[in-house]
């Protein structure tokens, strides 16, 4: 089956590398991903507010796209991409009034009818199962300490969630079905200051310090997570975290299809961990 | 709107007669937020996990209460709604359902409709490559 895939606007610069490597982990396992021809941006961050229609437009145009094209299942790498389609979509399905105004107001596009699924890749790789993975699998990562870091947006609200928001779990089976170790690791949820990191790098710093320290208290060599901005604050604001603390020691982040494509054979981007 | 002030006691003396003239603004957040702010029974679990809280002058649990009392002029000079971050995790853990996450988005545009101005310039963010989603994230969540 072919699934729709929305990059989204980080994918295509600072996060090429998830992209990459994601497109050879689909690849490898025959997973047939196309990438949505004409995609705009989700928007970012998705828009709370119950009487602004105009904020879902983004979104839903991508949706109805989606749809007109006869897919019925959009997949992303970016959580943030992930959450906001993924609550833009619930929000117009739950209320046809709503749905019926947008559509109206976009009148050049496609009317969208509320028939995509919108999936994060981690979902599609735990719906192929954990076997499928194993027997891809070409090198021992078995000495690797792994903390999967989640994050917000994966996980929260429990609405568009992949997985349990307090104790998830889905990363650590893909880990483990590399032959990584995946550690205990209870700041994984935590947030990380997310877009703060444009304002107030100084308090992503300070949250930053605490979940990776909390993932080295447990014994983990390295971090992996799937969002890109996560994925800068961890690794980027390490710099701040120096001046901040002085004994702080580097940890390193990797996107967890970066871990995928080494155990698979195909890049070498662990050697020197 | 009124005008902020800076002293403390002209503003405690401006909380009591506020209260009323205010709940046009609590039904305003109400509506763009969609949540009952008379839900929350002030459990405190919503500041106990908050992730921002240690930067905040208000906790979150405070900011309902406020709500709640109709006393708006702490709340449009607070870091706190400025610093909240949309984890979710209140909304994920509050035992009556309440949103925060929402009311707090819910205060935000509150103001920014009134007050029609920006609450960051593009000058007062970091001079480094960022991902587009930290860039657009934050105008689109402190911006009007
Ligand atoms: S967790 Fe919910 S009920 Fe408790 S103080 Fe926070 S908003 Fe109110
Ligand atoms: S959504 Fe805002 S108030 Fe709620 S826990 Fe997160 S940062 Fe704190």
């Amino acid at each position: 089956m072919e699934i729709a895939y929305f990059p989204g606007c980080t994918l295509k610069t600072t996060a090429k590398k998830l992209e990459d490597s994601a497109l050879a982990v689909a690849d490898a396992l025959d997973i047939n991903l196309k990438e949505l021809p004409n995609w705009t941006c989700c928007g970012t961050v998705y828009s709370l507010a119950e009487d602004d229609l105009m904020r879902q437009v983004a979104p839903i145009r991508t949706l109805a796209r989606t749809e007109a094209l006869g897919y019925s299942t959009l997949t992303t790498l970016c959580s943030v991409c992930y959450n906001t389609l993924a609550q833009a979509n619930l929000f117009v399905k739950a209320d046809s009034i709503r749905l019926e105004k947008i559509n109206n107001f976009m009148d050049e596009e496609p009317d969208y009818k509320g028939n995509v699924e919108v999936k994060h890749f981690l979902t599609i790789l735990q719906e192929l199962g954990t076997e499928k993975l194993k027997s891809a699998v070409k090198k021992d990562l078995s000495g690797l300490k792994v903390a999967c870091y989640y994050g917000c947006l994966l996980l929260r609200p429990q609405s568009v969630g992949i997985d349990d928001c307090e104790q998830p779990y889905i990363l650590e089976n893909i880990m483990q079905a590399l032959g990584t170790k995946p550690v205990f690791f209870p700041y994984q949820v935590e947030c990380c200051g997310s877009y703060h990191t444009a304002v107030k790098p100084e308090i992503v710093a300070r949250r930053v310090y605490r979940i990776l320290e909390n993932a080295r208290e447990n014994g983990a060599n390295l971090v992996v997570t799937s969002c890109p901005l996560c994925y800068f604050n961890l690794k980027n604001r390490q710099k701040e975290i120096k001046k901040l603390y002085p004994g702080f020691k580097p940890m390193p982040i990797f996107y967890f299809t970066e871990i995928m494509t080494d155990a698979f054979g195909l890049t070498k981007t662990l050697e020197n961990i | 709107m009124e005008t902020i002030s800076t002293n403390k006691e002209k503003r405690s003396t401006k909380l009591r007669l506020v209260l009323k003239k205010q709940e046009d603004w609590l039904k305003k957040v109400e509506e763009i937020s969609g949540q009952n702010v008379f839900a929350c029974y002030q459990c405190g679990k919503c500041s106990a996990g908050c992730p921002m809280s240690a930067e905040m002058d208000l906790l979150p649990n405070q900011v309902i209460r406020l709500l709640q009392l109709g006393a708006v002029e702490p709340l449009l000079n607070c870091r706190t709604i400025w610093l909240c971050a949309s984890c979710f995790t209140c909304t994920a853990r509050c035992p009556k359902g309440v949103s925060l996450t929402r009311l707090m988005e819910g205060v935000r545009l509150a103001i920014f409709r009134t007050r029609k101005s920006d609450e960051i310039s593009p000058k007062e963010m970091v001079k480094e490559t960022l991902p587009q989603i930290a860039l657009i994230g934050a105008l689109r969540k402190l911006t009007a």
